[in-house]
């Protein structure tokens, strides 16, 4: 049993949450317990086993591991390859452990639930399909596939209020409008990337990436050939592909100036939709650009690494600033994830420019803290974006102005509030600041300049943290609040939040477990 | 002797359409069950075609042979390939799904099953066909029953003019092809209609130069390719539901098929020479198609538009002449034929309970008619080339067969997906989803749920086409051995 | 008269025998009773037909009778046999019509007239064409003026045989410089002396042109075709229908004979297929064009039958004796066959039709369907065929003549064109079956009123519509007739 399990477990990780939806399909629509508890209990299943993975995962070993070939779509070379390192293992791990976590966060939604677990549990295999993924097609296919899925969520269970005007004066609901910026802006972004693979697929032969990875030239002058005439040179078109990666995945990150949609689709989505978008969702670009950008491109991404690099400082900064000036609690998050993903970008960016020179070390210290902010703000986004829903829930308000003092009201709310927010802020002793130091250790070598401005988002993002508690929890207590009362957190809402915050403080304190792991994908990265 | 199986697909249709003549015309529902008892054969026997054809053997299988006219070479000849076989499949599913549908239609349904099946017949007949003549033959079969078809029976503002516009460009498109057919079958002198014998034939280059245009363009009418399109959205609007399923789903496929099986298989060397002439044209169908749909409010009209742009895509596959390409192309025929076949089928419903179809007025149909909502959106889905389902698994490979031959030509088709994203949100968003007028809601006018029959049609097809996108295996190593053949006969690679 | 060259004529002999018997009953038998007449002779035409068939046909040779009066080959015999049956169809169809049905003399000189259209068939005679043509007309003017209390009908007699008189007299003149030039009224000794070279072509393109007035007017070609909306519409439909059919046959039968036989050298062949070419050119066109302006059935038939006669002549036109398939002559042969047989079966429709609601405005039509459905299905099946749509004779037919006009590769342009007119030919075929299928009733209440056949019509309409399916799908042998028709003409 244990070795069915173990041959075969990224099929399984990857396929139980599609199973369980499908169990959940048959089930009688009235029957909300019923629903919720088979899909909280069902999403266990992948965490278990990714556990059981982590555990079993030589972090040593080349390559990738446990791999799955099957055959799939042989007339095009593109095969069901499936298979984990370092990197996509812990981004397996933080997706396996939110979905259980923001279907727990979501018991409070009575309307269809059966639909929208349906959709979650098809929204998580998608984001696991394209971290376990070993074949550009497939990659794409589920990179996909994550969109519908969170098109119908924010748009069926969005928040309710809120309109905005389109050309013409035409009023939509907000939720439309946002739902509909994502699927498009993010479609549009993935149409280059489309184009891109279907070049590779006819110049090279194949999708599969450990064939890619292994040649140099898995694209040349020669495999182009291949190809119909474009006029270009070699050196052109290899460019523009690059770029069509990038573009794809930087309005994923999102990286600035592509992180338009975000605000919107954050703002609008249910919490336990915004939970994912920022925890799982947005990683997915940034997985993107460590595991296709960069192996693939080595050279384009060194000599545009300094442009990238800007554009993550302005993520940071302008992220940051943005966050500051907001009145609305859930956009301020939002923006609050551009600033923190901006490191991410940042280091990636160090590291292409640093590869194979001199400060190639600082550059895998670099992506660690890279990989390990993902992880990190995935837990502290996640966790963020809860507790905005879970006061919204009680106050059907996120203006922060309406807010004030609440602490002696709800001190159990408030104490969490302030451990998640120090923990988004950097603070030493949680986990995101061994990332941030990480980022900016590795990356001042090889980009001083920016990774000094970087500093200045960095105590930017200190102001609008701490705007954040100040407004909500501090200061004089809110006359309204005082009158009409405001509801402690309750049991399921502290157990949603139990994990997030003993993980940041697990790796704040001791890193060790996760850094090895990452360490050693990113020392064999590229 | 072994059991003639395609002879009994082609005939079952007007065979069964000949037993319901004689039944009165005031039995309804006699007339009903004998249509969907044919339908129902002939499906399963076009599955069961399809899952027994031997892909390693490949080549025309099933074949029949019967002299017919010998003095001219004419035969009844039938077989079917990779590229066929599916398109078999198709045709027995849209006959199935269609009779399901016009279950309700109340006027004179004796009538309209009749001039159904011979459609039936005529498709089915043309998509076996081995032989010129005979497929000619059954060509036209399928085309004048569209013209009573839709002005009988079709919406009464434009039915009219909708029918005598589509059967009059048909026909002309047949018989310009015709006289292309006529003139290959001189040129090779070898007194035989028979089809892999004129492949055989090997006409000269200037031969094909001037005649393949006839016989392409000709078929390829029937496909909607750019400029002659007009006749399919105004067609399709006016049509009947189950006629339009029939139209957009099996008769466009025809088309495209039979310029594929005339035009590029018996005249390759003509088709290398205007392939560039039809993968613009091809082009223009696909991101045209798309923009005029875009801007539709007849909610019919988008579908009839999206048919257009789609058939650009199979078109714009065969042009290429590659494997990729033309394997593509098979299976959107196949993709696309039950796509748009559950779109008219949504259409349909949605008319039949709120009599308009301006998307403007309608609204929240989820909240009455749940299964359809979802059944629609994954059909929206598979339009927009959405991976994980049967779209994307025709248009990546015909895309990659457009990177082998112009690169540019697919960054600017590929245009056409976002615009048909955007549409089909904007169409399912606005339809299904959102606030519902109020006299939908309650009263005289409310809206009620579709009838089982409904649902088992939307269930077939979906089920269908998140197999084909799931598990391509089980549709494209069938297509790829028939593209095997017609690359044997082009050239190309 | 040798036993060969009775068997020659014996269906002649027998038509006559007929038509005295038919005088002789006419006279003895009461009123009422004199509609058997139409059952009678519709039987014997049918048996004559089985006679001939069984034991007059023609061997492989062909031989001349009488002196070279007549040729007895597969061609005359195929057309014969046609016009017997067209004649029985016609005796069917007129028996329950009003003023036609209980008169013993409209089958007599339907009989005589059928009589000179088996002459004319297998006429090798210039004075026996002659009077061939003489014997089928006058009885056909009688006959198209036959009703004689009704203005239209008498009028429609009278224009016929004004048209007739006139351009067979013209035609008359052509066989008499024709006749003066080689000394001889044999067509087939006139080929050889042609073939010789001792006519000059100026006067055969001249007498030829005489000739065509004559032929012209016969097959209803333009510019000799003024007479058939007017005589169409005036005369007793079923007198329409026999005219539109076995007359139209019978002139092309002349037609074929004289051109093919006797004008057969290279050179002037090439003159008279651009002419032909050029008149089915014309004849198809503005008889599609005209005919999508019609209102009233028959003056649409009218048109309908003039274009048809435009495709026949692009099978008359794409000869090429060296080629391999020959399909010219035989595909003319087979189209006419299928013409017959559907132009027929919708003439008989609107006899039908026309019996019990006294109207031939297509707008009476409206809600056929509705009040007779299996009548509507027939008219359905009817124009269908004459639009070129398969299962139905016309889609064969169609596809030989052009493949006939293909297979010269000089032609092909010819059709090309017949290919855009079977376009046209299409909308108004079209918009007459949605008159009847579409279109409602004026009344409500007149939908619950059918259109009863009688016996004779619904035998003669079941006959006829079997007859369209069977030349549609099982082609063989009737293209097999054409071809021997076509091969015994040289």
């Amino acid at each position: 049993m244990m070795d069915f399990v173990l041959n075969n477990i990224l099929t399984l990780i990857l396929f139980v949450p599609t199973l369980v939806a499908a169990v959940l399909f048959f089930l009688p629509r009235q029957e909300k317990a019923l629903l919720r508890w088979t899909a909280f209990i069902g999403s266990l299943i992948p965490l278990v086993l990714s556990i059981t993975l982590w555990l079993n995962f030589g972090a040593g070993a080349k390559g990738f591991q446990f791999e799955v070939q099957q055959k799939w779509y042989e007339a095009i070379n593109s095969s069901f390859h499936l298979g984990v390192d370092g990197l996509s293992l812990t981004m397996v791990l933080l997706t396996t452990l939110l979905t259980p976590l923001c279907i727990l966060a979501s018991f409070g939604i009575q309307d269809r639930i059966k639909a929208y677990m349906i959709l979650f549990l098809l929204l998580e295999t998608g984001m696991l399909g394209v971290f376990l993924s070993l074949d550009l097609l497939l990659f794409f296919v589920f990179w996909e596939i994550g969109l519908v899925p969170m098109y119908f969520l924010i748009n069926q269970w969005g928040s309710e209020k809120g309109e905005r005007e389109l050309w013409g004066g035409r009023k939509v609901a907000a939720r439309t409008y946002a739902s509909f910026k994502f699927m498009i802006y993010t479609m549009a972004g993935s149409l280059g990337l489309l184009l891109a693979i279907q070049m590779i697929g006819v110049a090279a032969g194949t999708f599969d990436l450990v064939k890619l990875f292994s040649d140099p030239n898995w694209l040349s002058a020669q495999n182009l050939g291949n190809v119909g005439p474009l006029g270009l040179s070699f050196g052109t078109i290899k460019a523009i592909a690059f770029w069509a990666f990038v573009v794809a995945f930087a309005i994923k990150v999102p990286v600035w100036p592509f992180h338009t949609w975000l605000p919107d689709a954050h703002t609008e989505a249910p919490t336990a939709g915004s939970m994912i978008l920022a925890g799982v969702l947005l990683k997915l670009g940034a997985y993107g650009f460590l595991r296709l950008v960069l192996p693939l491109y080595p050279q384009e991404a060194e000599k545009y690494a300094p442009a990238l690099a800007f554009l993550a400082v302005m993520a940071i900064i302008f992220g940051a600033l943005a966050a500051y000036g907001q009145d609305d609690f859930k956009r301020l998050v939002a923006y609050s994830s551009v600033n923190h993903m901006g490191f991410v970008v940042l280091g990636i960016a160090a590291a292409a420019y640093a590869a194979g020179s001199t400060w190639a070390e600082d550059g895998v210290i670099a992506l660690n803290g890279a990989v390990l902010q993902m992880f990190n703000h995935g837990l502290s986004a996640a966790g963020m974006f809860f507790l905005v829903g879970v006061i919204y829930e009680r106050a059907h308000t996120r203006n922060l102005n309406d807010f004030g003092g609440l602490f002696p009201l709800i001190p159990v709310y408030g104490g969490i509030l302030i451990f998640t927010a120090l923990g988004s802020l950097g603070l030493p002793g949680l986990g995101g600041f061994i990332s941030e130091f990480l980022v900016v250790r590795g990356s001042w070598p090889i980009f001083t300049v920016f990774t000094a401005l970087s500093m200045i988002g960095l105590f930017l993002t200190g102001a609008y943290i701490l705007k954040v508690i100040k407004k909500v929890l501090h200061g004089p207590l809110n006359e309204y609040w005082e009158h009409h009362g405001l509801a402690e957190i309750n049991i399921r809402e502290i157990i949603v939040m139990a994990p997030l915050m003993a993980l940041m403080l697990w790796i704040g304190v001791w890193p060790a477990w996760i850094l090895n792991v990452i360490n050693e994908a990113m020392k064999r990265l590229f | 002797m072994q059991f003639p199986i395609l002879s009994v697909i082609v005939f079952t249709p007007i065979v069964a359409g000949i037993l319901i003549l004689l039944i009165p015309g005031n039995r309804k529902t006699e007339v009903r069950v004998t249509a969907l008892a044919a339908a129902t054969i002939a499906m399963l026997l076009s599955a069961w075609v399809y899952f027994s054809y031997d892909i390693s053997a490949g080549g025309y299988q099933f074949q029949e042979l019967y002299k017919w006219l010998p003095a001219l070479g004419i035969s009844f000849r039938v077989g079917v390939d990779g590229i066929s076989a599916p398109l078999v499949l198709l045709t027995g599913i849209v006959m199935f799904t269609g009779v399901l549908i016009s279950w309700g239609l109340d006027d004179r349904p004796r009538e309209f099953f009749v001039f159904l099946f011979i459609l039936a017949t005529g498709v089915f007949g043309v998509f076996v066909s081995l032989d010129l003549f005979m497929l000619f033959f059954f060509y036209e079969i399928a085309v004048f029953p569209m013209y009573l078809l839709i002005s009988i029976w079709g919406w009464v503002k434009t039915r009219e003019y909708a029918a005598m516009k589509l059967t009059l460009y048909l026909f002309i498109g047949s018989v310009i092809a015709l006289v292309g057919a006529l003139a290959m079958y001189f040129q090779a002198g070898l007194h035989s209609f028979d089809m892999l014998e004129l492949e055989k034939a090997g006409f000269s280059p200037v031969f094909q130069h001037f005649w393949f245009p006839f016989v392409f363009f000709g078929f390829a009418v029937l496909g909607g390719i750019f400029p002659f399109h007009n006749w399919s959205p105004d067609g399709h609007v006016a049509a009947p539901t189950a006629v339009s399923m029939f139209h957009a789903g099996v008769l466009m496929k025809l088309g495209a098929f039979a310029s594929l099986r005339v035009g590029i298989m018996l005249m390759p060397e003509g088709a290398h020479f205007w392939k560039w002439v039809i993968l613009g044209l091809a082009t223009v169908n696909v991101v045209y198609g798309a923009f005029i749909a875009a801007v539709q409010t007849d909610f019919k009209y988008v579908i009839g538009f999206s048919s257009v742009s789609h058939m650009g895509l199979v078109m714009l596959g065969f042009a290429t002449l590659t494997k990729e390409g033309l394997t593509g192309a098979g299976v959107q025929m196949f993709s696309h034929g039950v796509m748009t076949a559950l779109f008219f089928a949504v259409v349909g419903m949605v008319y039949d309970r709120a009599h308009t179809r301006e998307i403007p007025e309608l609204g929240g149909f989820s909240k009455k008619m749940p299964w359809v909502a979802v059944a629609f959106t994954i059909g929206g889905l598979v339009s927009m080339g959405m991976p994980g389902l049967s779209g994307f698994v025709a248009e990546f490979p015909i895309f990659m067969g457009v990177w082998k031959v112009q690169p540019l030509i697919a960054i600017i088709a590929a245009i056409s997906i976002v615009i048909t994203a955007s549409y089909i949100i904007r169409v399912i968003g606005r339809v299904f989803f959102g606030a519902m007028p109020e006299h939908f809601e309650h009263g005289d006018h409310a809206v009620g749920d579709v009838t089982v029959m409904d649902k088992v049609a939307l269930g077939v097809i979906c089920i269908i086409m998140i197999t084909v996108g799931v598990y391509p295996s089980v549709m494209v190593p069938l297509v790829q051995s028939g593209v095997k053949n017609i690359l044997a006969l082009v050239g190309g690679a | 008269m040798t036993a060969e060259n009775v068997l020659a004529i014996l269906p002649e002999i027998l038509i006559l025998v007929l038509a005295g018997f038919v005088l002789l009953l006419d006279a003895l038998w009461p009123e009422p009773k004199r509609r058997s007449l139409g059952w009678l002779t519709a039987g014997g035409l049918m048996l004559i037909l089985a006679v001939s068939v069984a034991i007059a046909r023609p061997g492989d040779d062909p031989r001349f009778a009488f002196g070279g009066m007549i040729r007895d080959d597969w061609l005359g015999f195929t057309f014969r046999m046609a016009f017997l049956f067209g004649a029985a169809i016609t005796c069917l169809f007129a028996m329950d019509a009003e003023q036609l049905g209980k008169k013993g003399e409209f089958y007599v000189l339907l009989l005589v007239s059928t009589l000179g259209m088996n002459l004319m068939a297998s006429a090798g005679d210039l004075v026996m064409l002659y009077l061939a043509i003489e014997t089928t007309s006058i009885p056909l003017y009688v006959l198209a003026g036959f009703v004689v209390n009704d203005d239209k009908s008498t009028e429609a007699g009278f224009k016929y045989m004004l048209f007739g008189a006139l351009t067979s007299t013209v035609m008359l003149y052509g066989f008499s410089l024709l006749y003066g030039f080689s000394g001889t009224t044999s067509l087939y000794e006139l080929a050889e002396k042609i073939r010789l070279g001792l006519i000059p072509t100026g006067v055969l393109v001249g007498t030829l042109m005489l000739m065509l007035v004559g032929f012209g007017f016969k097959i209803s070609a333009v510019p000799f075709h003024y007479w058939a909306p007017d005589v169409y519409e005036g005369a007793p439909t079923p007198v329409a229908g026999f005219l539109s059919t076995a007359s139209k046959a019978a002139g092309f039968a002349v037609l074929m004979r004289v051109l093919l036989v006797a004008f057969s050298g290279d050179e002037v062949m090439h003159s008279w297929t651009t002419l032909i070419a050029a008149i089915s050119v014309i004849t198809m066109t503005l008889g599609n064009t005209l005919a999508l302006a019609q209102k009233n059935i028959k003056r649409l038939l009218a048109y309908s039958s003039i274009a048809q006669a435009g495709y026949i002549l692009i099978g008359l036109v794409a000869i090429s004796p060296d080629g391999p398939l020959n399909l010219g002559i035989r595909s003319a042969v087979f189209y006419l066959i299928a013409y017959i047989v559907t132009n027929l079966t919708v003439f008989g429709v609107v006899a039908a039709f026309e019996r019990v609601s006294g109207s031939n405005e297509i707008d009476a039509y409206k809600g056929l369907s509705r009040r007779s459905p299996g009548l509507a299905f027939i008219m359905l099946i009817g124009m269908l065929s004459l639009a070129g749509m398969p299962p139905f004779g016309g889609f064969v037919a169609k596809v030989f003549v052009f493949a006939a006009a293909v297979e010269t590769k000089t032609w092909t342009w010819l059709a090309v064109v017949g290919v855009l007119n079977a376009i046209i030919g299409l909308y108004y075929y079209l918009t007459v079956l949605k008159v009847v299928y579409l279109y409602r009733t004026d009344n409500p209440d007149d939908e619950q009123k059918p259109i009863p056949l009688t016996r004779p019509y619904a035998i003669a309409l079941v006959v006829l519509t079997a007859g369209i399916v069977l030349i549609g799908t099982l082609f063989g042998p009737w293209f097999h007739w054409a071809g021997l028709a076509a091969g015994s003409l040289f």
